[in-house]
């Protein structure tokens, strides 16, 4: 990268990391990862779940400390050992969730921690004059006395970059900053972010999704396995160049599929309400119908309402009005619990995996039971029949190439890829003709990506009805027959997709009312 | 952010707790040097006080089964993500079932009738003044950890009532109840092991060690070998997961708290047919709390809970040896010895851990560097 000992050396970069390394017991997390960004630029830091961007970049904010290697900011070494001391040196950092205390303001949020004194008023009248003109030098408007529960995440997100530009950041790390994002509020804040670098500023954005790094990019540097595969200008890149040094091997981006057969209507939804314990409605009146032999995507912003409906659909939560029909037969009315749901051949991935999907600190091979346990292939008598247990888990494993194949195994001590494999295997495995998917990859590596989309076209094919919620609109657009889009627990609008593009898509997410829907 | 340092498994559960007892009883020995007597000569009658004749042995025995019974249920709760305090209310409760049974059936039908009755009675007591706490919990969600201990002084106060104004013996002062009948006495474990052949000294320990590993080996069988100890994990591990798979978090809640405490009701069994032979006022005498030192220290599983209680029954009896022998080291002292190990054992667990998986690292590292 840098030629120390040449006679036309350019400025320093930025931020530059030499010979990083860390392990975590028995992982190696950052193998002497060296990494430079140039002041002034967008570099893009890309690699799978697992691959060591995080915590590379933990180290760099002081959560972390590194075992080895050195950290230069403009060219001088700094040591770096808490958060305090990373802001000292100039760095800033929006994580993927956001660390702003609800109910306070933006502007109390923006003071937190640098409050000037021990009484808050003449702070935050400086803090106030401060924040009015870094919002009009950066395009980052956000009303200051608002509370911050109130705001849209687009702007809690803008709030974050305040509080680093607020702490003299020079140098602005952005964790996954889109997972929350609709495109167009992404759009925005990559506007927001070429505005930035314009003024001189260091962006390093950390993401899993080559579209972002294709574009907003100057540079990237691609993580894998704990170390770092190359960097190159991202004008003389291609996806798909990218995506080969992140696995390591030749993948396919698009998911192969031939046109959908829709058979028979599996299950019929009707004028569906859920309500949270707030007494809040989050799924409105909704009503749809899933056949056979078709992929049904449901498309939204995160927290419109899509993982109640999926939720409630499941068993989960009691719908307080309207009717999921399957087989002829009213799961709200008959209040049947995910169990008995399970009984009628509707089966469920959950969105959460860790959260819902697993029990983190049972085996693989006692995962492989979960909502099955009953069933008499697993027991002998009043005994749980382990042998039976563990032979299906093996099977599973060997079906779904899960590795490491060990059915003993903590399920925690699985890559995300893994575990998402074993959820869909133990779901699929009792044959059901309903199949519910929230999220199918989230978390997943993209060699397991692939496997899985694969997996999801084949039962399509063999006639299930799959109904899938995800909120990354590549995977709903690569997978789905039909589209629903939610907005404030609402579809406002159905799209075939050969109609739908991610502009269309992305405006109706936003509640603009899509065509040919009520 | 940190996870807690990893250990090799013998280690885990070997080692660690070995090292905590050694802290706990080298900071006993600062203070009993500090109250002008020698830890080495105090450390010396602990052991012999417990272990040193086969009299000592059996008392020792004796106070590990009251722990056992105890352990286990506060260990039956845990794994259903609950914690039971009311082991010592439960067990109080239970022991008036096995009381009235006794009462009853003593004098009248044989031994092998009178145990399963009171087995029975000691259970469905204990459950009993379980569930009232449990379906709180789990339908009203009144956390637990209050409730059980709110009961544990009704349960007394409930006892006092019913032994100073009903089940008193007429005609005395102390409230207590009359003995009972000879056939509802536990068999001494003297008089089982003189009719084997085998001579030992007579002590309180009788059959109701045996019933207590029995206990202990049910306990195993129902969590981890069958379908409802299943559910009961998963509940107690991951309540979404738990709906997700169709169990039912409230009704794991108020099951688990009812073998919890059935299993805290048989302490009777031990205590008052093995030993005092009549209901008397505070006869579990703090076992319950004690119970959740040893499920915290035997790691909720039963073989765990089995040593830990006798460790405890040690601690126990050698305790009141000690404050026999020493006369500067009374009573209290000797709660405070139990305090320090329950401490290390439990609260500071983890501070000895890191030192320890340092020092594991450190030997791996030298190892792979040698290799």
């Amino acid at each position: 990268m840098l030629d120390e000992g040449g006679a036309a050396v350019p400025a320093p970069p930025a931020l530059e990391l030499r010979n990083i390394d860390k392990r975590f017991g028995a992982v190696h997390a950052n193998r002497a990862v060296s990494f430079a960004a140039a002041r002034g630029s967008i570099h893009g830091l890309i690699g799978e779940n697992g691959a060591g961007k995080s915590t590379l970049m933990n180290i760099v904010y002081g959560f972390h400390r590194a075992d080895d290697g050195e950290i230069l900011v403009d060219g001088r070494r700094v040591d770096i050992g808490s958060p305090q001391d990373a802001i000292a040196a100039g760095i800033g950092m929006v994580h993927q969730h956001f660390m702003l205390v609800e109910n306070f303001t933006v502007l109390e949020n923006v003071v937190l921690g640098v409050e000037g004194g021990a009484l808050l008023r003449g702070g935050l009248d400086r803090a106030r004059g401060e924040l009015e003109k870094l919002a009009r030098d950066y395009g980052l408007e956000v009303p200051l006395d608002t509370v911050v529960a109130e705001l849209p995440v687009g702007l809690q997100q803008r709030v974050e970059i305040l509080k680093a530009l607020y702490r003299r950041a020079e140098i602005l790390i952005l964790d996954e900053p889109t997972a929350v994002l609709t495109p167009q509020e992404a759009e925005q804040l990559f506007r927001m972010l070429r505005l930035l670098r314009d003024q001189g500023k260091t962006v390093v954005l950390v993401t899993h999704k080559l579209r972002e790094i294709m574009a907003v990019t100057d540079r990237v540097t691609v993580m894998r396995q704990g170390a770092v595969v190359g960097e190159v200008a991202t004008g003389t890149t291609s996806p798909r160049e990218l995506a080969e040094k992140m696995v390591g091997r030749a993948v396919l981006l698009r998911v192969e599929k031939g046109p959908a057969r829709p058979g028979e209507t599996l299950l019929s939804v009707r004028d569906l309400e859920v309500r949270d314990r707030f007494d809040v409605a989050r799924v409105r009146g909704v009503s749809f119908e899933l056949r056979a032999g078709e992929i049904v995507g449901v498309a939204g912003v995160s927290g419109n309402g899509q993982s109640e409906l999926l939720e409630a659909l499941a068993g989960i939560r009691m719908p307080s009005r309207g009717g999921i029909i399957l087989g002829g037969r009213d799961l709200v009315r008959e209040q049947l619990d995910p169990r008995r749901r399970r009984a009628l051949g509707l089966a469920h991935v959950p969105e959460d995996r860790l959260r819902m999907g697993v029990v983190t600190g049972f085996s693989a091979e006692d995962n492989t039971i979960l909502g099955y346990h009953d069933r008499a292939a697993y027991n002998r008598g009043l005994l749980l029949n382990r042998p039976a247990i563990h032979a299906e888990c093996e099977r599973e494993m060997a079906a779904h190439d899960v590795r490491p194949a060990l059915p003993g195994l903590r399920i925690a001590a699985f890559s995300g890829g893994n575990q998402q494999k074993l959820v869909l295997a133990r779901e699929i495995d009792v044959d059901p003709r309903v199949l519910l998917i929230g999220q199918p990859t989230r978390g997943v590596d993209i060699g397991a990506i692939e496997f899985i989309h694969k997996k999801l076209i084949a039962l399509r094919d063999a006639g299930k009805a799959l109904l899938i919620v995800s909120v990354e609109l590549e995977e709903i657009l690569g997978l789905a027959d039909r589209i629903l889009v939610m907005n404030a627990g609402e579809i406002v609008g159905e799209v075939a997709r050969a109609d739908a593009t991610e502009e269309k898509l992305g405006l109706m997410m936003a509640g603009v009312k899509g065509e040919g829907h009520a | 952010m940190n996870a807690p340092a990893k250990l090799p498994r013998w280690a885990e559960l070997g080692l660690l707790p070995l090292v905590n007892l050694a802290a706990a009883l080298l900071l006993s020995g600062v203070i009993v040097k500090v109250l002008g007597e020698s830890p080495w000569a105090a450390l010396k009658l602990l052991a012999s006080g417990s272990l040193g004749s086969e009299e000592n042995i059996g008392y020792t025995l004796y106070y590990a089964t009251n722990f056992m019974f105890t352990g286990l249920a506060v260990a039956v709760a845990y794994h259903a993500g609950l914690f039971n305090i009311g082991g010592e209310g439960q067990a109080y409760v239970g022991g008036l079932g096995v009381g009235l049974v006794a009462l009853w059936l003593g004098g009248r039908a044989p031994f092998l009738v009178v145990l399963p009755v009171a087995i029975l009675g000691g259970a469905v007591f204990g459950a009993a003044w379980a569930f009232i706490p449990a379906w709180l919990q789990a339908r009203r969600g009144s956390h637990i950890v209050i409730t059980t201990i709110m009961f544990n002084f009704i349960g007394s106060a409930l006892m006092t009532y019913l032994l100073v104004n009903v089940l008193i013996k007429p005609g005395q002062q102390s409230p207590e109840t009359r003995e009972f009948g000879a056939t509802a006495f536990m068999p001494a474990a003297s008089d089982l092991l003189a009719k084997a052949g085998i001579d030992f000294s007579p002590s309180p320990l009788n059959l109701a060690f045996v019933v207590a590993l029995g206990a202990g080996a049910l306990v195993w069988v129902l969590v981890w070998r069958t379908r409802w100890g299943y559910a009961l994990r998963v509940a107690g591990q991951n309540q979404a997961a738990a709906v997700y798979a169709g169990i039912s978090p409230p009704r794991i809640i108020v099951q688990s708290m009812l073998l919890s405490g059935a299993l805290a009701g048989c302490l009777a069994l031990n205590e008052l047919m093995g030993s005092q032979h009549r209901i008397l006022i505070d006869f579990p005498g703090g076992a319950g709390f004690v119970g959740i030192a040893v499920a915290l220290m035997g790691r909720n599983h039963p073989a765990g809970i089995f040593l830990s209680a006798v460790l405890f029954g040690a601690l126990a009896q050698g305790g009141s040896q000690l404050s026999f022998d020493m006369p500067k080291i009374n009573r209290d002292m000797v709660v405070v010895i139990q305090g320090l190990v329950i401490l290390f054992c439990g609260a500071l667990e983890n501070v000895m851990r890191a030192p320890l998986a340092a020092v594991f690292a450190r030997l791996a590292g030298r190892r792979e560097a040698e290799g």
